[in-house]
C-alpha cells in the first residue's frame, strides 16, 4: 500500500488532504469532524482583527457538480474570540493550520502571531479573497505588497507561513516568487478566480455582493497550470488547491509539483465522507501506477530537471 | 460592490425555470423564480405564502427563499405536498418583517428542499409546538394523520390570537390542548406545562417539538423520563444550506445537511443545544 503520508512547509500530515479554509472552519467542533473523517490536517476559517459577520445573503451560487460561486465576505468571529474554537479542534488531536486575512502587512503581522499563540502547526496568509474590498485580492496582487507582508508575518512568528496566492493576476508564479523571497515556508495555490452570476429574469447578479469566487472542478486546469509554474520557478513546497473532487484530480496537483492539496468545494458535493473516499482511491491510484510513496510523484509530470 | 436593488420588472411570463443546465437539473443547486400565488396572515405576527414549485418535499424539510435585492433565508415549509408549497412566517427581524409584508405577484428565488424530515412510523404522536414552530410541525402532523396516526398537539402562544395553525390541527382530526403565557385560552403558563401532563395521562411512541430550544430542552426531559423519544426540530443562522459554510454549525452537526430534524439523543452531548448560537460572524451568542 503507498505511503501518503508527506511532510509540507516542515509539517508533517498523515496524508495530503487538507481542509481547505473558508469550509467548515467557523467552529472547532466542525474542524474536529474533519479531522475525524480523515482530512491530513485543517486549516481554519480566515479569520481578522474584529468579528465580521460578512455579505447578506445569496452569498452562493452552484453549479452542479463542477462549480460553485462565492461571496461569503469573510465572515469570521474575530481573534478574541477564535482562539477557543483552535482550542476545541486541537483538543480532538487535529493538525491545524491557522488561517488570517489583514488589510496590511503590519495588522498581518499582529493577527499571525495572535493565531500562532493558539498552538496551530503554521498559519496560511489570505492573500487572494477575491471578493473583500480592503482585503485577499486587493492586498495580495503584486509581488511588493506580498513580499512585504509574508517578510512581516515571518518576522513575527516562530512556526511556518504559508502564502496562499491568487490567480486573478497575469503572473500569480511571481507572486509566489515574492513570498518565497519574503520567507514562506509553502506557497498555496490556488484562491478562487473572480466571478459573476446573473439572474436573467430578475435582471440583477445573484449574490448580493455582485462578484464572488470560482471553485470547484471547472477551476482544477487553472490551478494545474499555476502550481505546474510556481512549482517551476521556487523552491519551497507548493499546496496546490482547485476543484480536486477524485484522487485522480489529486495526482494531476501532485504531478504538476504540489507536495500537500487542499479540499474545499467537494465538501458541498460529497459531504465530509470526500476525505475518507480521496485516501483511499489514491493510495489504490499509486498502487496501479507504482508508486510507494506519494511523495516520490511530487513534480513527476515535469521534463527531468 | 453591493448592487442597488433594479426597478425593471421582471418577465411577465410566470414562473421561470432554470436554463443553464444540461440534463435535468438538481433543485437542490439551483434557484427557480416563483410568484407568490396567496398571502395569508395567520396570526397578528405570522404570515403564509404560498406559491408554485414543483420539487417534491416532505415535512420537516425547508427551502432557502431569496427576497431579490434584499436577503436569502431559510425557511421551514409548512405546506409540503402538491405543486403548491408554502412558508409560514413569524417576524424575528428586519428581513422576516420585509418578507410578510410581501404581495402576491412577487417574485421569489426558491431552492431546496434541504435537510431531513420527521420519521411519520410512530403510531401515536405528540406535538409540542411553541410559537412558530407550529409551522414546520402542521405538514407533519397532517401527513401522520393520512397515514392513520393519532396525533394530540400541545400549542403554546403568548395570546389566544397568537396559536399558530390551531384550527388546521383540528381539521386534520389532531386533538388540540393550549396553553397561552396570559391564559387567554386553555391552561395559563407555558406549553412544556401541558406536554408534561399529557405525557403524565397518556401513552405516546413519540414526540415531535419545534419551539425555542429551552422549551424543547423541558420537553426532552420530560418525555426522557418515561421513555418516549423525542424530535426537534432546529434553527440555526444559515448562509449557504449546502453543508459548507459552517454558519448552521450545531455542535459537530451542520443543521442544514444533518437536521433540520435531531434525535433527542443526538443533541444530548451537544453543547450548543439550549445554550447558545451563532451569529453571523460565528460568534457564540447565548440563548
Amino acid at each position: 500500500m503507498a505511503d501518503l503520508a508527506v511532510r509540507c512547509a516542515g509539517i508533517p500530515l498523515r496524508n495530503p488532504f487538507l481542509l481547505a479554509s473558508g469550509v467548515w472552519g467557523e467552529s472547532g467542533e466542525s474542524l474536529a469532524g474533519a479531522w475525524a473523517a480523515g482530512a491530513g490536517g485543517v486549516i481554519t476559517k480566515s479569520i481578522g482583527s474584529v468579528p465580521r459577520p460578512g455579505y447578506p445573503n445569496p452569498t452562493i451560487e452552484t453549479y452542479e457538480r463542477w462549480g460553485m460561486l462565492n461571496a461569503m465576505g469573510l465572515p469570521n468571529p474575530g481573534i478574541d474570540e477564535y482562539p477557543r474554537e483552535v482550542e476545541i479542534a486541537r483538543r480532538a488531536g487535529a493538525t491545524v493550520i491557522g488561517s488570517v486575512f489583514a488589510g496590511d502587512a503590519p495588522e498581518f503581522a499582529r493577527l499571525a502571531a495572535r493565531m500562532a499563540a493558539t498552538g496551530v502547526a503554521a498559519v496560511e496568509l489570505n492573500l487572494s479573497c477575491p471578493h473583500a474590498e480592503g482585503f485577499g485580492t486587493e492586498v495580495g496582487s503584486t509581488p511588493e505588497n506580498v513580499e512585504r507582508i509574508v517578510r512581516a508575518v515571518v518576522a513575527a512568528v516562530e512556526i511556518p507561513v504559508i502564502a496562499k496566492i491568487t490567480p486573478n493576476t497575469a503572473d500569480p508564479a511571481g507572486l509566489a516568487v515574492a513570498a518565497e523571497r519574503g520567507g514562506a515556508a509553502a506557497i498555496s495555490a490556488i484562491n478562487t478566480l473572480r466571478a459573476l452570476a446573473i439572474d436573467v429574469r430578475l435582471h440583477r447578479p445573484v449574490l448580493s455582493h455582485g462578484f464572488g469566487g470560482l471553485s470547484g472542478a471547472a477551476i482544477k486546469p487553472v490551478g494545474l497550470a499555476c502550481v505546474w509554474q510556481i512549482y517551476d520557478k521556487v523552491s519551497i513546497p507548493v499546496v496546490g488547491v482547485g476543484g480536486i473532487m477524485t484522487a485522480e484530480d489529486a495526482l494531476e496537483y501532485v504531478m504538476a509539483g504540489a507536495g500537500a492539496l487542499e479540499v474545499g468545494t467537494a465538501l458541498t458535493f460529497e459531504g465530509v465522507g470526500v476525505f475518507g473516499r480521496l485516501a483511499r482511491d489514491l493510495t489504490a491510484l499509486l498502487d496501479e501506477l507504482g508508486y510507494a510513496r506519494l511523495e516520490d510523484a511530487v513534480g513527476a509530470a515535469h521534463p527531468a530537471r | 460592490m453591493p448592487w442597488a436593488p433594479r426597478t425593471r420588472p421582471a418577465s411577465p411570463k410566470g414562473p421561470g425555470r432554470p436554463s443553464r443546465y444540461i440534463g435535468r437539473p438538481l433543485a437542490r443547486y439551483v434557484r427557480t423564480i416563483v410568484r407568490v400565488t396567496e398571502r395569508v396572515e395567520e396570526t397578528p405576527s405570522t404570515v403564509t405564502l404560498r406559491f408554485p414549485y414543483d420539487p417534491p418535499a416532505a415535512p420537516g424539510q425547508f427551502v432557502m427563499v431569496w427576497i431579490p435585492g434584499d436577503d436569502e433565508i431559510p425557511m421551514s415549509l409548512s405546506y409540503v405536498s402538491g405543486r403548491s408549497k408554502g412558508i409560514t412566517v413569524k417576524v424575528m427581524g428586519e428581513t422576516t418583517r420585509r418578507v410578510q409584508s410581501i404581495p402576491p405577484g412577487t417574485a421569489l428565488g426558491i431552492r431546496g428542499p434541504y435537510g431531513n424530515r420527521f420519521d411519520l412510523s410512530p403510531r401515536r404522536v405528540l406535538v409540542v409546538g411553541g410559537g412558530s414552530g407550529a409551522a414546520v410541525l402542521a405538514p407533519a402532523a397532517e401527513a401522520a394523520r393520512l397515514g392513520g396516526t393519532s396525533v394530540v398537539v400541545a400549542l403554546g402562544a403568548t395570546r389566544a390570537p397568537e396559536l399558530l395553525f390551531r384550527d388546521r390541527f383540528r381539521a386534520m382530526g389532531a386533538r388540540v390542548e393550549v396553553a397561552t403565557d396570559d391564559g387567554s385560552e386553555g391552561t395559563p403558563g407555558f406549553v412544556t406545562g401541558v406536554a408534561e401532563r399529557l405525557l403524565a395521562d397518556e401513552p405516546f411512541d413519540a414526540v415531535w417539538t419545534c419551539g425555542p430550544e429551552v422549551m424543547m430542552q423541558k420537553v426532552i426531559v420530560a418525555a426522557g423520563r418515561r421513555g418516549v423519544p423525542v424530535y426537534c426540530s432546529t434553527e440555526r443562522h444559515m448562509k449557504c444550506a449546502l453543508g459548507m459554510c459552517d454558519a448552521c454549525a450545531l455542535g459537530p452537526y451542520h443543521v442544514c445537511t444533518d437536521g433540520p430534524v435531531f434525535a433527542a439523543d443526538r443533541l444530548a452531548t451537544v453543547p450548543d443545544f439550549a445554550s447558545f448560537h451563532r451569529d453571523s460572524s460565528g460568534r457564540r451568542v447565548p440563548f
